[in-house]
């Protein structure tokens, strides 16, 4: 589904990819972690063509996303993102937030569309706040939301970009429990995120990355009975002591 | 100080009729011209932000130009240059036989030099909006101007709307420089009854209440405004 190859990215001298080659097949969970600065949310970006890279190719679904004739943006309604930061459109109401793309880019009726938003809601347990903005809302409430927002476009995988990081530690378990059903009822993901829990619980395979590299891509019991490199061994250390 | 002060001068006619004409040249030329700042500074803020890089470029020496330039010289250039670079025919065209040219000129002088600083107004509301959600307009698949249209404009215009109601109030007073190619404005007006009554002092002292009153009022009209299209949710900046 998701195949990156060989890719790499500069900015200026600085290179923020190097060489990462994995890939995400149909269904499966790709937990990606590493320390602040490895690359894991550039790499995810460029999954979905936000950011471009320098060589190398990344192809979703059989479709080239650095080709120079693809239609990046139908290629990115098929595609769900998640921000660290929610990015819920600040002055449209909760439903209107999760109707907006099925109306501008799928051309659903507005019928169909709120009928397909307010399941979402529903899902997602926030149906009784879909009148309200997103100003209005918790933060789990509105990482929540963002979620909804990239389900109704009716995507073949999701990419999740830190989305727990900006939490209240109370909140992170609403945002996870929804992230947890969608794994089980088989969706295509790719999360960048330091919840280990998360990624035992649900994970196929993690991705280790450090300094531009993919250091291990392994799968989950694998990684976490012992880690192949040092450097993923001394993160897993001080991120697993609490 | 030997004067005789006569307000009643100002409610004497003709000069009060002149006044309100005046006041009427100011408000239709400073409505006119915003109409044009307004419309193209919006359109070059985009330019200047959106991913062309030949659109950002025109944008860019756009305002750069008209910007650096002294609205007063701009005013000269476009009364008394500019038709002279026209052929013959056009350039008596616009001299003479255009619908009042010394107005017109100064609406599209005026407006054409204001629409420099919307542009950057408009531009800097647009940044801070911000490239996340830039972004997640990208992600849900909508094109550059979907989402400018949906997501970066909504949020801008509303950030910006204090820096736009000076450049508003900016060109209700920069008005007043059509004088110098002979519109008669309020300013204009005033001078005129000075010339005629020598009652300097009142006369301009009824110019100066009437722009205050005039740009307290629109002050007043763009705080309502401000508060209407609020976010609910959204802490009021104001």
């Amino acid at each position: 589904m998701i195949e990156i190859n060989h890719a790499s990215k500069w900015y200026g001298d600085f290179q923020v990819l190097d060489d990462c080659t994995t890939h995400v097949a149909k269904g499966e969970v790709v937990v990606v972690c590493g320390p602040s600065g490895s690359g894991k949310s550039t790499l995810i970006k460029c999954v979905n063509g936000l950011e471009a890279i320098g060589s190398g190719d990344i192809n979703v679904d059989g479709l080239k996303v650095n080709g120079r004739k693809t239609n990046l943006n139908k290629l990115r309604s098929r595609i769900g993102m998640v921000f660290q930061s929610f990015e819920l459109f600040p002055h449209m109401s909760v439903l209107d937030n999760v109707m907006l793309g099925q109306l501008k880019v799928l051309k659903r009726s507005s019928d169909e569309a709120q009928q397909r938003a307010t399941l979402l809601l529903d899902q997602v347990g926030l149906s009784e706040h879909a009148g309200k903005y997103p100003a209005q809302l918790s933060g789990g409430q509105q990482q929540r939301v963002a979620i909804a927002r990239g389900l109704a476009m009716d995507p073949i995988a999701m990419l999740f970009d830190e989305p727990t990081s900006a939490l209240d530690p109370e909140m992170i378990n609403d945002v996870l429990d929804v992230m947890v059903d969608l794994a089980q009822d088989g969706m295509t993901m790719m999360v960048v995120t330091h919840e280990m829990g998360f990624a035992q619980k649900v994970a196929d395979r993690i991705v280790f990355m450090d300094e531009g590299k993919i250091v291990e891509d392994s799968p989950k019991d694998e990684f976490f009975k012992a880690q192949g490199s040092e450097r993923a061994k001394e993160f897993l250390s001080k991120i697993l002591t609490h | 100080m030997n004067y005789n002060w006569d307000w009643g001068i100002l409610f004497r006619e003709p000069y009060f009729d002149w006044l309100v004409e005046g006041l009427m040249w100011t408000v239709s030329l400073s409505l006119c011209a915003w109409v044009i700042a307004f419309a193209l500074g919006s359109v070059l803020g985009i330019m200047r932000s959106c991913s062309s890089r030949p659109l950002q470029l025109i944008a860019t020496v756009y305002v750069e130009l008209f910007r650096n330039v002294p609205l007063l010289v701009q005013l000269f250039l476009w009364y008394f240059v500019f038709p002279e670079l026209l052929p013959d025919d056009a350039g008596r065209w616009v001299k003479r036989e255009m619908p009042m040219p010394a107005l017109t000129t100064a609406i599209i002088a005026i407006g054409l030099y204001t629409a420099s600083r919307v542009c950057e107004q408009v531009r800097s509301g647009i940044a801070a909006v911000g490239i996340g959600q830039r972004n997640a307009g990208k992600a849900i698949g909508m094109n550059e101007w979907q989402v400018y249209r949906y997501i970066l404009l909504p949020n801008a215009f509303r950030i910006i709307i204090p820096p736009l109601t000076s450049e508003f109030l900016t060109i209700f007073k920069n008005s007043s420089l059509a004088l110098t190619i002979g519109v008669v404005e309020l300013t204009a007006m005033t001078r005129q009854i000075e010339e005629y009554t020598f009652q300097g002092f009142e006369a301009f002292t009824a110019a100066t209440v009437i722009y205050s009153v005039v740009t307290f009022t629109v002050m007043l009209l763009m705080r309502v405004v401000e508060r209407r299209i609020r976010i609910p949710g959204m802490i009021a900046t104001s």
